[in-house]
């Protein structure tokens, strides 16, 4: 028995109705009590789906189970096919069903429907959401492939073709990550055969096979899938995530490899800005700036290599959710002197964020609203996530126009380079006003930005900064939904602790002079030292004292 | 059940054909109430004894409001759980000793059911017994159901508080006093305490409480106003323990408010001349600020998605005061007895009882009504079919009772209408 706040996951049924929603001509019945068409709306709600997932729940009672609860099953059956005339019929059980043992998708078997029937066991009580999905797929794709083995097609007189796998609905920017892959295979002469599992239909998936290699853009989903075709169909697969522009060269590099194809004259000239916008003077001030990453564990790799490789920050934190990769998150921190965190417990990522008092936090939805009460900076880079970062304009996470987008995203939270000299200078303008904000009521970013923008207009980006905000009374439905239930008060709630050596009047004035947006970590680091060199009363000379010791 | 102070219509709902469905279900379990009960109770904590599935569900319905240490929390049952009730009993106690160490500030802990734990037969009235002992004078430890295969939605609030019954402390004297029973936004109560305050009710109490340390005093004196319509077992277990339930409609609406504070003030014998001059002024107000949303909504054809139990007072609010054409009113569930006054004003529809969710899609699409009311599952394919829609979840999570709301309540429907004609893309 596990004490769970919030989860990162779900359980496994909704990683299958991951896979179902994100194909055609895929039908998916699940035995499951009323209450668990909750999940629908995760789809219509935040990512704005204009369909229903295709999903038939048979909503059992209790009135229901001392009754035929099986019967119940091959009547969904029945009536979903013959309503939705699905090329496939994926049948599993949620939790509680799975208790019952009605067999549900032996029961969909025997029923001899003219479609192939393809019965998913996913263990509610020990696996998640992710874990469903690539289990979901694997089935899936070996239901449609075949375990024959078929001959290698030939590559005479054609361009090679990969498969794009991974990719889902209520997958990180998958949407957009696929088209630009595509682009990129396709800048090295390469052809996109079958993505699946988004938007493909179980036809596609037979002819997988005629591909010339697997790409696994998602590991989560597809690592599983994509060793099996290589095991029993011999097909190679190309196992970098292009996500960075230094990945980007290595992805390309690999398929390169894999296809026995020269990609040497794209990698002369990678197509993405992020390069030079990391090399303009604008950007010396991220130089050192301590970054915490916590997302899945694709997403979290490839964050920390751009963090510190092409951004030029200090990572001091990286974990993941997903046990299931715990050990190549575990090796990857190594690599950075760290030590993995590998948890799903939120309070714990929260406890690991405030110790490592990071500058920006890279993670998840959880994530955002962590660093929002230790005021801290976010940028989202992995599911779970909130209906704002399904955004309407194309914002890939890979290849040269991800990178841009890596850019943008993580740097514009921060205090602008030239920005942050200015509120140097102007910071005992009698003027200037730091707690003024240009949100207007309920919405100022309590520690950076707020006074800034009065002198900067011109080079803030009020855009990024308003959306951070947005995510803290939104929910993924409204604003208005939930309003009543913001326990406001609380939002405060987690305290940094402050008991300890006291400030003398010339220490305080003096630390008003520190630019608002360092000064509580300075009066941290400040009291720290004090403390640790039993000094009772913190005095202008202490403080400079502080800054000797912790200075960089 | 009188319903004297509604408008009954001459062909009203009391005896209409109601379209009894069983299929598909598409809507919340009971769990969901957590997300405005342990707003309401701020001292209280819930701990549902569940699976993944139920701590997937309750921060997708609160939309993942992380704002603070949330007061309520899943204990995920795991594989080792499954194996042995023995093992699973102890490793509740550890749960909640752990949960409690942590939160000293709790002094209510409900221990709630749901799907899984009432399928491996989990008995949580025994655990809370238990766990009442283990940490007594500190915390009161109660029990209650949210699972879906016992409750729908907002029936999750009715077994919550029918819980709580028991605790309630006996009245001291069997002078009347009023009982409000059903959550309601505090901004709500206020408006209606100062009223009750008008008409010279005396004790007023409302139930859930703000604090569930709080409890109200319960006897013979206790007269009981249900301020919702969705709690059959708990107006049951109040009148078990000696208090009358008083014949009202729901306070929705002005009319609606106004004959559910003619229940109280009949009941209490308060003078008819103090009653109007009491409700004089909200009601005139109420009335002036509805006026302005029924050029959009008069005329309007309705159709309801079952989901709260609100549905049949919210239909008659707005066939009576917004000139709405109601097309289907479904409700997961129809109980007669505590909407009799309701039925009686709602004039003749469709009723529909239960769902089969594919059936009732294809009713709503052929019909084409102008607004749909549904939850959020079904909210943007509707839009997506060319259908104006309202999800129904906000109009549980909103303050949506009393005079002061009415207009706020009519502007919900009258939104999404009002879009739509700003639009030019």
């Amino acid at each position: 028995m596990q004490l769970t706040l919030w989860t990162y996951e779900g359980p496994p049924h909704v990683g299958a109705m991951r896979v179902a929603t994100s194909m055609e001509g895929v039908h998916y019945v699940l035995h499951a009590p009323q209450g668990d068409t909750y999940a629908d709306l995760l789809f219509t709600m935040i990512e704005r789906r204009d369909a229903r997932p295709p999903v038939t729940y048979t909503t059992f009672q209790a009135r229901d189970l001392g009754g035929d609860t099986a019967n119940m099953v091959v009547t969904a059956v029945r009536e979903a096919y013959e309503r939705f005339r699905p090329q496939a019929l994926l049948v599993g059980e949620s939790c509680t069903a799975e208790l019952i043992q009605d067999q549900a998708g032996a029961l969909a078997v025997g029923m001899q429907l003219p479609v192939p029937v393809v019965p998913l066991e996913l263990p509610a009580y020990s696996k998640k959401e992710n874990w469903g999905a690539s289990e979901t797929l694997y089935h899936l794709v070996r239901a449609m492939v075949g375990s024959t083995a078929r001959p290698r097609p030939s590559r005479d007189g054609r361009r090679p073709r990969v498969n794009l796998l991974g990719p889902t609905s209520l997958g990180f920017r998958c949407r957009d990550d696929v088209r630009e892959v595509r682009e990129l295979l396709a800048s090295i002469g390469v052809d996109t055969h079958v993505v699946a599992p988004l938007n493909a239909t179980p036809a596609q998936l037979a002819t997988l096979t005629d591909a010339d290699a697997n790409v696994v853009l998602y590991p989560e989903i597809a690592q599983t899938t994509a060793g099996w075709l290589q095991r029993t169909h011999g097909m190679p697969m190309v196992r970098t995530v292009p996500i960075g522009v230094g990945a980007t060269r290595d992805f390309l590099t690999e398929v390169g490899t894999v296809l026995g194809i020269d990609v040497q004259s794209v990698l002369d000239r990678p197509a993405s800005r992020l390069p030079w916008y990391s090399r303009s003077v604008d950007s010396t001030y991220l130089t050192g700036k301590r970054v915490f990453i916590f997302a899945d564990a694709t997403h979290a790799i490839a964050a920390a290599r751009v963090a510190r490789d092409e951004l030029g920050f200090e990572v001091v934190g990286l974990g993941t959710y997903a046990r299931e990769m715990a050990r190549e998150v575990r090796d990857a921190a190594k690599s950075y002197g760290l030590e993995a965190l590998i948890s799903d417990d939120y309070l714990e990522v929260e406890r690991a964020i405030a110790a490592a008092a990071p500058e920006l936090v890279l993670g998840t939805q959880m994530e955002r609203h962590i660093a929002k009460r230790l005021h801290v900076p976010c940028a989202t880079i992995s599911g779970p996530f909130h209906v704002q970062d399904v955004p309407a304009r194309y914002s890939p996470q890979m290849g040269w126009e991800g990178a841009n987008v890596l850019f943008d995203a993580w740097v514009h939270p921060l205090m602008m380079g030239l920005e942050e000299h200015l509120i140097t200078m102007f910071s005992e303008d009698f003027e200037f006003d730091e707690t003024g904000s240009h949100l207007g009521k309920g919405g100022g970013r309590r520690e950076e930005g707020a006074g800034a923008v009065r002198i900067l207009t011109s080079v803030e980006a009020t855009g990024p900064s308003r959306s951070t905000e947005l995510s803290d009374t939104a929910t993924m439905a409204s604003v208005d939904v939930v309003a009543p239930l913001v326990d406001a008060a609380a939002a405060t709630s987690v305290a940094v602790a402050a008991a300890g050596p006291s400030w003398s009047a010339d220490g305080e004035r003096e630390l008003k002079k520190i630019p608002f947006f360092v000064r509580k970590k300075a009066r941290l680091n400040t009291e720290r030292f004090a403390a640790d060199r039993g000094i009772a009363t913190i005095t202008v000379d202490t403080l400079y004292e502080a800054k000797a010791h912790y200075g960089k | 059940m009188t319903g004297t102070a509604l408008p009954v219509v001459e062909t009203g709902c009391t005896d209409a054909p109601v379209l009894k469905e069983r299929g598909q279900r598409e809507v919340f379990c009971g769990l969901t109430g957590i997300v405005w009960l342990h707003r309401k109770m701020q001292d209280a904590f819930f701990l549902v004894v569940g699976s993944r599935t139920c701590a997937h569900l309750l921060q997708s319905a609160a939309g993942v409001m992380i704002f603070a240490e949330p007061r309520f929390a899943t204990a995920i049952l795991g594989d080792r759980d499954l194996a042995g009730l023995a093992d699973c009993n102890d490793e509740l106690d550890r749960v909640v000793g752990e949960l409690l160490a942590r939160r000293p500030d709790i002094t209510t802990l409900f221990l709630v059911g749901s799907c899984p734990s009432e399928v491996i037969k989990l008995d949580l009235a025994k655990a809370a017994s238990r766990l009442s002992v283990a940490h007594q004078g500190r915390t009161r430890i109660l029990s209650y159901s949210g699972s879906g295969i016992e409750t729908t939605f907002t029936q999750g609030e009715d077994t919550c508080l029918k819980a709580l019954v028991p605790e309630l402390p006996a009245a001291a004297t069997d002078a009347p006093a009023l009982l409000v029973c059903g959550t309601l936004a505090d901004v709500v109560e206020d408006q209606f305490t100062r009223i009750f305050a008008e008409l010279g009710l005396g004790r007023v109490d409302f139930f859930p409480p703000r604090r569930a340390s709080a409890l109200p005093p319960i006897g013979p004196g206790t007269k009981v106003l249900l301020a919702q319509p969705f709690l059959n077992e708990t107006a049951r277990a109040l009148t078990a323990r000696g208090a009358t339930l008083l014949s009202a409609p729901y306070p929705l609406g002005v009319d609606g408010t106004t004959a559910w504070l003619r229940a109280a003030a009949e009941a209490f014998d308060v003078a008819p001349e103090r009653f109007a001059s009491a409700i004089a002024g909200p009601a005139q107000r109420a009335r002036t600020a509805l006026a302005r949303h029924r050029p959009t909504l008069d005329g309007r054809r309705l159709f309801f998605f079952p989901d709260s139990q609100l549905e049949i007072p919210l239909a008659r609010f707005l066939a009576t005061e917004c000139g709405v054409t109601l097309l289907e009113v479904g409700t997961p569930y129809l109980d007669r007895a505590l909407v009799a006054a309701e039925l009686a004003a709602l004039p003749l529809t469709q009723l529909s009882e239960g769902q089969d969710v594919e059936k009732q899609l294809d009713r709503c699409l052929a019909l084409r009504p102008d607004l749909t009311v549904c939850g959020l599952g079904l909210a943007n394919p509707l839009e997506a079919a060319g259908l104006r829609t309202k999800w129904s979840i906000e109009l549980v999570f909103s303050p949506i009772q009393g005079y002061d709301q009415a207009a706020d309540l009519a502007e919900l429907f009258a939104r999404p209408l009002n879009r739509i004609g700003r639009l030019k893309v």
